[in-house]
């Protein structure tokens, strides 16, 4: 089990804004009215991606049984990580104590059966609760079958969603990164190839591969992303970034920040969601690797792509203009959504700030002028509220907000992890607007909010 | 009589099993106003909480005890005190069950003294039921945490017919229906059909085919279910003609509710195919004093029919299942009706009621297993799950999706299996699954005198 020192080091991150709040976003939930995730399942979400691995959750049935084949992510090859591995870990094992020995044994089954190039072992609450040493039995196993094993010891109850990426990137930093140079770089390449990392970009819908195309054409060489379509090869040879970006999330910043400690790799934070935002970090990757050739074809390829989708967006825009829009994401994503939004001449009335810093707000301020309403509570109750005190046309939230919207007959779009679309890059705004145009034009609404015709007879 | 292979390795790839506590969940979720609370880290409930939403497309009313570093080691009984107190004062719901997880039962939590303690210290919340159950996830699986809970609501809320003088036949059309996890919504709307055909009133206990039917209400939003078995009827169960029984895992339950009650009961498997429709139906002509209705007679032949156009798909077909107990014997005696043969029957964790099974054979385990044993004796057809969609692509076998979870797909929830009808839509969706599916076939021959145009012809061998 992790100690209370080593959570709170954890929890202690100098690279985050809410380090030195009063307000946390990371308060302690209260029993009977708590939502949100666990520290396993922070972990599992942020590393399951990487697909060659094979993912072992060390515990009993609930935490993989009711996880497994999640598949928001997609991978361009390897497909490991859809093949859910558990122990099961049964009541004889617990009682008798033969939790450890079942794991080894599990680890070797999977190097026999799947022959990966590492595994991940997550442990969950009940072998920490007993007292498994699961890095004891993960480097026992490395040695005896010489294969990568890395002990992820991400209980749910040490804490919430948030610790547990900290906790995956942690083990990341500790194990895995830095074990491999890359591979040479092309010898004929006509243009200056710089390496780079992306923290925190999860490839979901296999968005990323809207952006991918275009850090390939200005020499971008993306030695991993941590952690969508990623492989544990290209894990270990993060080190040797030039620099890394922060993406659209802070959950992983501790990745960022020891990678500069420990290597001198200087990071930015920047999102891919809207044509503002795609362009700024096309910006801060030529910025901050200082090479004037790479800015100047930046600037040709910005202007070339911005004018493309805006003439691809146009007739869309007059569909969504002026369309009002309830945002309801936490965090760095409320701002991050709201330039994409703007950039399509949508209104945004209200944003969620559960989860935001006194900056993320300062940037929503300037985004949207001072009389923006901020919402903290994120009950449905509350949501709803506010949907109809404020005209909205949409509720833009994450996936479990979608039947609090629905019941109450509001359009709806997914904006966070579970959903089945990708809207990152420019060519990803094509994808938006036809899915905001596709609920708010729906004729259902119509449908289901008029009454039946017999009950307007009744009532006149 | 089935031989049960045990599991024998020590990683568990592709689970077929859900845990106790979303069985106990499930349970829960099927009575009026009510609100499952998961006593466990707040995970627990976050991924039990998308299981559902994903499965029923449906918010999910879902809380945790919310446990974290301090409370599983020094102790948590204050957080489930807490816990129900919050979610009485904040919704007032009818029932609250507190179910427990591995984590809790491990560290040594007693939630039967914990739910004491909150009646003592709160009396003017008497009129909130508060239900503790034993569901820890290293033991069983969604079918047991299902049967249990089902049991404790009865032990807590169906009172003694001594006590409350409650009198079987008091209620001359009322059957009490016990149903296990294996039917769907849609089946029982089909099974309330079948009853009121029969002049009998249905009390399902537990009516997801009123909570979980995807239904749009007026309300926009409610902390608790809406519709499902209404608490104060459970106290009605004791006045009911007969209590009908579907699912062996309801033996425990039905036992108990019979004890308290004296109501006779009738206990059938399934209602999976003619011979096990027959079944109820004969019941229902007995206990209703009423011929059987011509409509139903005629969805009989209906089925019967369907049965002579899909022999021909259906007979002889090696079939691959995955599922819980309840539903694994369902299937067994579908398919075995049709003439077909099971060639890998898996199931998640071993019952009493197993080794009962009209088959030689089964395996507890894990769709890896399924996937092995299906490859070895060559299915041609795979039933289980959304997970088992990889599986039987794999197999390169068309799938019938059943059971728990379904997530690929919209309205499973809602799909009516039961009755004659049920019955005879399975077939033809069987049926033409096979169809649409290559199969076998006789390999082209070209006959080296062929007189066919030449880019026809056989490339000839060098």
């Amino acid at each position: 089990m992790k100690s209370t020192k080593d959570i709170a080091a954890l929890l202690d991150e100098p690279a985050c804004e809410h380090n030195k709040k009063e307000k946390s976003g990371c308060a302690k939930p209260k029993p009977g009215s708590a939502a949100g995730g666990c520290a396993f399942d922070g972990a599992q979400i942020a590393l399951l991606p990487i697909a060659d691995v094979a993912h072992i959750v060390h515990g009993p049935i609930a935490c993989a049984g009711s996880s497994w084949d999640n598949r928001g992510t997609r991978s361009s090859g390897a497909d490991l990580y859809r093949i859910g591995m558990t122990t099961d870990l049964t009541e004889q094992d617990i009682v008798m104590g033969r939790a450890e020995k079942r794991l080894f044994h599990a680890i070797k089954q999977a190097i026999d059966t799947y022959a990966p190039p590492a595994v991940f072992v997550y442990n969950t609450c009940v072998p920490a609760l007993i007292g498994d040493d699961i890095n004891a039995v993960c480097q026992s196993a490395q040695e005896h079958w010489g294969v990568p094993v890395v002990p992820i010891d991400c209980a749910g109850f040490y804490g919430t969603k948030n610790l547990g990426n900290r906790i995956a990137g942690d083990a990341m930093v500790k194990h895995v990164i830095g074990t491999r140079d890359p591979d040479p770089l092309p010898a004929d390449s006509p243009i200056k190839i710089h390496d780079v990392n992306l923290v925190g970009e999860y490839n979901i819908a296999g968005e990323f591969w809207h952006v991918l195309p275009l850090l390939d054409e200005l020499g971008l060489r993306v030695l991993c992303t941590l952690s969508g379509d990623a492989r544990f090869r290209e894990v270990q040879t993060m080190h040797k970034a030039e620099v890394n970006m922060m993406v659209c999330s802070k959950a992983m910043v501790n990745v960022a920040r020891k990678l500069q400690q420990q290597y001198g790799t200087p990071w930015f934070e920047g999102s891919f969601y809207g044509i503002t935002d795609t362009s700024q970090a096309l910006r801060d990757f030529a910025n901050a690797l200082n090479d004037d050739d790479l800015t100047r074809r930046t600037e040709v390829l910005i202007s070339r792509e911005e004018s493309r989708i805006r003439l691809a967006l146009e007739p869309w825009k007059a569909r969504l203009k002026d369309k009002r829009v309830l945002l309801f994401t936490g965090g760095v994503k409320s701002w991050s959504v709201i330039s994409a939004l703007q950039d399509l001449g949508m209104v945004v009335v209200a944003t969620g700030t559960n989860k935001s810093t006194e900056e993320d707000k300062a940037r929503i301020r300037e985004l949207m002028g001072e009389e923006t309403m901020m919402i903290s509570d994120g009950s449905p109750k509350a949501l709803l509220k506010v949907v109809h005190d404020y005209n909205a046309d949409i509720l833009i939230a994450g996936g479990r907000n979608m039947y609090t919207a629905l019941k109450a007959k509001i359009p709806f779009l997914d904006i966070n992890q579970e959903r089945e679309f990708g809207y990152e890059g420019y060519q990803g705004m094509l994808e938006l607007v036809r899915q905001l145009a596709l609920t708010i034009e729906s004729p259902v609404w119509q449908a289901v909010r008029a009454p039946a015709p017999w009950k307007i007879k009744e009532a006149a | 009589m089935a031989d049960i292979l045990k599991r024998n390795k020590a990683l568990s790839v592709n689970p077929l099993k859900a845990s106790q506590p979303i069985g106990g969940s499930l349970a829960t979720l099927g009575f009026n106003r009510a609100m499952p609370m998961l006593h466990g880290s707040q995970g627990c409930t976050a991924f039990a909480k998308v299981f559902f939403v994903r499965h029923f497309r449906e918010p999910i009313p879902l809380q945790s005890t919310a446990m974290d570093q301090a409370s599983s080691v020094l102790g948590a009984d204050e957080n489930v005190i807490v816990g129900i107190k919050t979610i009485a004062e904040k919704s007032r719901p009818a029932l609250i069950t507190i179910l427990t997880t591995g984590l809790s039962e491990t560290q040594g939590a007693d939630v039967h003294r914990n739910v004491r303690e909150f009646r003592e210290a709160n009396p003017d919340f008497a009129d909130v039921a508060v239900v503790a159950v034993n569901t820890p996830d290293f033991t069983g699986s969604v079918e047991t945490g299902y049967a249990a809970t089902l049991t404790e609501i009865i032990r807590s809320l169906v009172p003694d017919a001594k006590e409350a003088g409650t009198r079987p036949g008091r209620r001359r059309k009322q059957v009490n229906v016990l149903v296990s996890y294996l039917l769907t919504p849609g089946d029982l709307e089909a099974l309330r059909d079948i009853f009121e055909q029969f002049q009998l009133r249905p009390v399902f206990v537990p009516d997801l085919s009123d909570s979980l039917d995807g239904c749009l209400t007026d309300e926009d939003f409610s902390p608790v279910t809406i519709g499902g078995t209404a608490i104060s009827e459970m106290a009605t169960l004791g006045d009911a003609l007969a209590t009908v029984v579907i699912g062996h895992s309801l033996a425990k339950a039905a036992e108990l509710l019979a004890q308290k009650t004296g109501v006779p009961s009738y206990v059938f498997a399934h209602v999976y195919g003619l011979k096990a429709t027959d079944d109820l139906i004969a019941t229902l002509a007995t206990l209703s004093g009423q011929s059987v209705p011509e409509r139903i007679e005629r969805q009989r032949r209906q089925l019967q029919d369907a049965m002579l156009d899909t022999h021909f798909m259906l007979g002889q077909l090696r079939v691959a299942v995955a599922a819980d107990a309840d539903l694994l014997g369902a299937f067994i005696d579908l398919l075995h009706e049709m003439g077909a043969e099971i060639v890998a029957a898996v199931t998640s964790c071993n019952t009493p009621t197993l080794v009962d099974l009209p088959i030689d054979c089964i395996k507890i385990g894990d769709l890896e297993d399924m996937e092995i044993i299906g490859k070895a004796n060559k299915a041609q057809l795979v039933i289980g799950n959304s997970h088992a969609v990889d599986t039987a692509e794999r197999l390169s076998v068309p799938i019938l999706r059943a059971g728990f979870p379904l997530y690929d797909i919209i309205g499973g929830y809602q799909k009516t299996w039961v009755g004659y009808r049920g019955t005879r839509q399975t077939l033809f969706d069987l049926a033409n699954l096979v169809i649409n599916h290559s199969h076998e076939e006789i390999p082209v021959y070209h006959s080296i005198y062929g007189q066919k145009p030449s880019n026809e012809q056989a490339k000839s061998c060098h």
